[in-house]
């Protein structure tokens, strides 16, 4: 491995503290290194910088030389190197660092230029607080509590522009609210790369506009209503449904795709609000797919399974296990487990532990789908890797379980156990099924839930803690957000049980319990515990899996090893 | 659009005078709102198409600079100065003359359709103020006497088409 | 002392009878015989010559044009680009007006010799979208002087080539800021850059190295060529070198251009010998010196300091008639030489109402890009609106110099200045007429009473 280049490091002066930071830093971002707070609108971290909302203004100064021989001048006051402090103040966001960078935060002309910025974004805005969405995390309250002057001045007639207009399915715009910092259409043109906001008429007067007759509506729409500063820009589906200070902030992993984007999850007890982006630098930076905010719905969906059954009639947990055990006895030998790319890395080991007690061979169902690009990945599992690591199965899926279809024909196999699976859906067709016994883990009714042996209600992503690994072999871990609904049981216990029915040993259900087992078992997790995860996740080697033709093509911040080729789907 | 041949001759020619064809806006709107008089809706659409841009980003410039017009005008287009030189000598009275001679406000078509009155900002040639441009003419010294004789002069020029 | 006499360098033929517009009268006049010398001079040689004229900007920002030229870019390796701002709206100013309707080769010209000293191949002349005229006649004498060789390719038969386009603006002021322009330029609403990054000299048009300059300025440049630098620094006074069209209008006799050596004349030989003094029976209250952006001169007041004559100290004591026009003079008094645009208000002008003129005039013409420029320009003029036309309270006057103060310094672009300084210097210099308003208000006007917004 080729060591990183140690970047360049300035070292600046910000508010009497010193520090090295490396070279192309701007100063916000600098500042926040030593805690001390730039406020700003306009300046995004993954967005050009256009330095427009003039709110980050500070004060600014250079090591003073002689222009003749360039040696320090010093300042008898201090003893120390004078500092040519610039008149007018600067903006820290359009500002590189250089050496011997002086920035001062806190003098009188940075407070005066605060409050003024302060001042005249409030001047037009409505008062719309008790009513917009945005209250809580709105930065113009913050800001104006943090460095406004407190009070306005302003006794004319505000600006009146259109108001709660549909931009598209999913966002709503308010231009009375809007202070223009242009993070929308720059996230739009830049990142989701469908220009189609911009701001009509000038001045004072100027709105955001989206094209008449075009919708904002690509698939990362909600984005922009993230990284507004304000309620201008609001997501439909949240709108006056909650204040966001009652929430409960759950980090998580979205399930949609391999990418793995990190995301936050906000509930209130027991119910699922929204989902907004997490950022990591190394897998979504601070952006998610509309698609993947609306998967929470699925957890109080009416089709949700609720009642443990055996052979379609209500029953209770421990008769269920039971029965289960029965059909292992019974057809021993002729068993197979169908794992999911949608179970996580702790529950894919349970099972892989399972299939060894079983004697049984393991398979898994792929999900393919179009990759943008961006951050949904044409492998729609979250976590095949994980199957992988596990050991559940050695190469990559296929959509259909054309094998199993075999095996079943063939007499060979005689009870599936299917964690989540549709089995109809993967290939077995009504033949193959009315030969087989099928025990489902599962959390939505499908066309298996109604014929299988036996059911157990298990957990979606939302409900239960967790790892999955993403495309970049990066295992991540989410955390639950909100209490199963009854009825369902946890994926681990129901494993653990089935693996005791089956003869295997007796394993920790709980999940970081858990992982001392998985630790001792899987050597590319020795080192890992639950714990001690970090929050940006930690790479994997995937050496050992380097020759197999993974689905995916470029995203975000992924980049094929190879050039994909067609995925065959057998 | 229904542009003449003429025009789309010359929209052809003056995107060559730039290496960028986003340049070309501005002179591509003058030219369809001179042919057509206004620049209806599809013209964003039309002008990104040829210029290889989104529809936003030409309906951006044409709402950011007043001279585009997206609604049509009276036949005759009276653009009166307001700026502080041309106010100092009666300016606003010159503009209220106007609207007076053919009952209209500012911005809107009269009502013999035969003009439309702008209020317009600093027209360059404030030593020979109050100045008024009727369409591409400049008129100086255009006090409320003068306003009246170039509105009979208009009425004029209107009975005889 | 009566006022010298004009020294019509650049309006030689302006307004002169039967001087025509075409190039076989410009070339009869001896016309482009300054850009057959300049082509066959080493390029490094002319920019010296303007360095050393101390020929400073006449658009309005008054930087030397040598110091302007001397900043681009020439190792980038990426072409340089010359654009001629021709955008002239800075209120009170229309000599460039002239330059292009009645000697368009003039700047034709000039423009050459300052592409062939910078090694520009393509150039384009801004135009206010309101001078269609202009326009139409620029593009007439680039076909013109195409045609004779001297625009186009292998210029005058040397291995030089130049190309220029006249691109028409559409209305709007803050194209004549120079990166407003360039974004204009490319197509663009016309937002003002950051600088830095992106100073034209260096990221310009189409993020190559750009030289923006005004249409006298140009012409200037042609003298120069044409006399050397030297000859042209004895013009004018040391550090105000050249001649400078003042542009007056307002309450005088005799407003128009008139073109003298910059520092030779003062404010008072000005707007009386040259522009007759004022209307009858009136007498002169206000000027703003340099466009509608200068701070305004209240007659009656004194300025008083020293100032360098030569390598000396010496005292100064003057009344607004005494003030020497030129850029340092007008900057040591606090306001600015600027575009040369001399706007003149007597004593029947109430400044409240001047000063709502002029705020509408800014808030209509911001970009809107920046927070304190966009809101506060809006503010201000609806402050000064309501106090015309609704309730004036006396408070007011300090509330509009709070608002002001907060806007300068802060903003992406100089029109942050240009539009808080006509209120910053109205209410210093009149903020007696601004908090008695309200009684004002309530006298009836007189029949005849001009409105000023």
């Amino acid at each position: 491995m080729i060591a990183t280049a140690k970047p360049d490091l300035v070292t600046v002066n910000i508010d009497g503290q010193e520090i090295a930071v490396p070279k192309g830093t701007n100063v916000i971002e600098a500042a926040r290194l030593v805690n001390v707070d730039v406020p700003h609108y306009c300046y995004h971290p993954k967005l050009t910088i256009v330095g427009n909302c003039r709110m980050c203004l500070i004060e600014m100064g250079m090591p003073a030389v002689d222009p003749a021989t360039k040696a320090p001048v010093m300042d008898p006051a201090t003893g120390k190197q004078k500092i040519n402090w610039i008149p007018r103040p600067q903006i820290g966001c359009g500002t590189n660092v250089s050496p011997g960078l002086h920035v001062r935060t806190t003098t009188p002309m940075v407070k005066d230029a605060r409050e003024g910025v302060m001042e005249f974004l409030l001047i037009n805005h409505p008062l719309d607080c008790p009513i917009c969405d945005q209250a809580g995390e709105c930065k113009l309250q913050e800001q104006a509590t943090g460095y406004g002057r407190g009070y306005s001045r302003f006794i004319e007639d505000k600006n009146v522009k259109p108001k709660r207009t549909q931009l598209g399915p999913r966002v709503t715009l308010d231009d009375e609210r809007c202070i223009l910092c242009s993070r929308c259409i720059r996230f739009s043109k830049e990142i989701a790369k469908d220009d189609v906001l911009g701001f009509v008429d000038r001045g004072s007067y100027s709105t955001l506009t989206c094209f008449p007759g075009k919708k904002l509506e690509n698939n990362y729409s909600l984005n922009t209503v993230d990284i507004c500063p304000v309620g201008a820009l609001t997501s439909t589906d949240f709108r006056f449904k909650m204040r966001v200070w009652f929430l409960k902030q759950t980090n998580a992993i979205d399930p949609e795709s391999s990418v793995g984007a990190n995301t936050v999850v906000w509930s209130r007890e027991g119910t699922i609000y929204r989902i907004t982006p997490r950022r990591n630098d190394e897998v979504n930076d601070t952006w998610m797919a509309d698609s993947g905010r609306v998967l929470f719905k699925a957890v109080q969906a009416p089709d949700r399974l609720s009642a443990v059954k055996i052979n379609g009639t209500d029953s209770a947990f421990d008769i269920a296990i039971n029965a289960a055990a029965e059909l292992f006895k019974a057809n021993a030998g002729a068993i197979a487990v169908v794992g999911s790319g949608r179970s996580t890395v702790e529950e894919q080991f349970l099972a892989k532990q399972l299939a060894t007690a079983l004697k049984a061979p393991s398979y898994l169902v792929s999900r393919v789908g179009e990759g943008d690009k961006l951050l949904v990945s044409a492998d729609r599992n979250p976590n095949v890797r994980g199957a992988l690591v596990t050991g559940l199965i050695r190469t990559l899926p296929s959509a259909k379980l054309v094998d199993l279809g075999a095996q079943i024909d063939a007499g060979k196999i005689k009870v599936v156990v299917t964690l989540g699976e549709d089995l109809a859906a993967a290939g077995l067709n009504a033949g193959q099924l009315a030969k087989i016994s099928v025990i489902v883990l599962g959390t939505h009714a499908n066309s298996m839930a109604g014929g299988a042996a036996v059911v157990f209600p298990t957990l979606t992503a939302f409900e239960k803690s967790g790892t999955f690994v993403n495309q970049q072999f990066r295992i991540q871990k989410f955390l639950k957000a909100v209490p199963p609904i009854a009825g369902a049981t946890d994926d681990l216990i129901v494993l653990a049980k089935l693996v005791g029915a089956a003869g295997g040993a007796t394993l920790p259900t709980e999940v970081y319990a858990l992982w001392k087992s998985i630790a001792a078992a899987v050597p590319a997790l020795a080192t890992t515990t639950f714990a001690n995860l970090p929050e940006t996740g930690q790479l994997l080697d995937a050496t050992p899996f380097s020759a197999l033709p993974f689905v995916e093509g470029e995203t975000l911040h992924y980049k094929p090893a190879q050039p994909v080729v067609a995925a065959a789907n057998a | 659009m229904n542009l003449k041949a003429e025009t789309l001759s010359k929209i052809d020619e003056v995107i060559t005078h730039y290496p960028v064809k986003r340049s070309a806006t501005l002179p591509l709107l003058h030219l369809i709102q001179e042919d057509i008089g206004h620049l209806p809706p599809e013209t964003s659409e039309w002008v990104a198409a040829k210029l290889e841009l989104e529809p936003i980003n030409v309906l951006e410039v044409i709402t950011f600079y007043p001279m585009f017009r997206q609604k049509p005008i009276g036949r005759r287009h009276i653009k009166v100065c307001r700026t502080l030189s041309c106010a100092l000598v009666g300016g606003y009275k010159t503009c209220a003359t106007f609207e007076a001679e053919f009952k209209t406000h500012l911005g809107e078509v009269s009502p013999d359709g035969e003009v439309t009155v702008d209020f317009v900002e600093c027209l360059a040639s404030c030593g020979t103020a109050p100045v008024v441009l009727i369409d591409d003419e400049l008129h100086e010294k255009v006090d409320a006497a003068k306003a009246k004789q170039l509105s009979d002069q208009i009425k004029a020029e209107a009975k005889k088409r | 002392m009566p006022a010298p006499a004009q020294r019509r360098i650049i309006f030689q033929h302006i307004d002169e009878p039967g001087y025509t517009n075409d190039i076989s009268c410009y070339v009869r006049h001896g016309g482009y015989e300054v850009l057959k010398q300049a082509v066959t001079r080493k390029p490094e040689e002319l920019i010296d010559e303007v360095k050393k004229s101390g020929l400073r900007g006449r658009g309005g920002a008054g930087f030397p044009c040598g110091v302007k030229w001397g900043l681009v870019d020439r190792k980038s390796g990426k072409p340089i680009y010359l654009i001629v701002n021709a955008d002239e709206s800075e209120p009170g100013t229309f000599k460039d007006r002239y330059i292009m309707h009645q000697d368009p080769h003039q700047l034709i010209e000039g423009t050459m010799i300052s592409c062939f000293a910078n090694n520009v191949r393509q150039a384009y002349i801004y135009i206010r979208g309101e001078m269609p005229h202009g326009a139409r006649i620029l593009e007439k004498a680039i076909a013109e002087a195409r045609a004779a060789n001297f625009v186009g390719p292998n210029i005058l038969g040397t291995n030089y080539s130049c190309e220029i386009f006249v691109h028409r603006g559409a209305g709007a002021y803050i194209c004549g800021e120079e990166t407003g322009l360039i974004e204009s330029l490319e197509g663009k609403r016309a937002n003002p850059r950051i600088k830095p990054p992106y100073f034209p000299a260096v990221l310009g048009l189409y993020q190559c190295p750009t030289i923006v300059n005004n249409v006298e300025t140009l012409c200037h440049v042609k003298y120069i060529a044409e006399h050397g630098g030297a000859e042209y620094a004895k013009i004018g006074t040391p550090g105000n070198t050249g001649t400078r069209i003042f542009c007056v209008s307002g309450h005088v006799q005799r407003p128009g251009y008139y073109e003298f050596p910059a520092g030779t004349i003062t404010m008072g030989q000005l707007l009386n010998d040259v522009c007759g003094g004022p209307l009858p029976g009136r007498t002169f209250k206000a000027v703003i010196p340099g466009g509608s952006s200068a701070k305004i001169m209240r007659f009656g007041e004194r300025y008083k300091g020293k100032r360098k004559v030569g390598t000396e100290m010496v005292d100064y004591d003057w009344g607004v008639e005494d003030v020497p026009m030129d850029f340092d003079s007008l900057g040591m008094i606090g306001t600015m030489g600027g575009s040369g645009g001399v706007i003149v208000m007597d004593d029947t002008v109430n400044m409240v109402e001047a000063l709502a003129n002029i705020n509408a005039f800014y808030s209509h013409e911001s970009c809107g890009q920046c927070t304190p420029c966009r809101e506060g320009s809006l503010w201000m003029k609806k402050i000064s609106s309501r106090m015309v036309h609704g309730q004036a309270r006396p408070e007011d006057a300090a509330l509009l110099k709070s608002v002001a103060d907060q806007i300068p310094g802060r903003t992406i672009c100089a029109f942050g200045e240009a539009c808080s300084w006509p209120t910053q210097s109205f209410i210093a210099k009149f903020g007696d007429e601004f908090k008695q308003y309200s009684e004002t208000k309530k006298t009836a006007k007189p029949a005849d009473a001009v409105a000023l917004i």
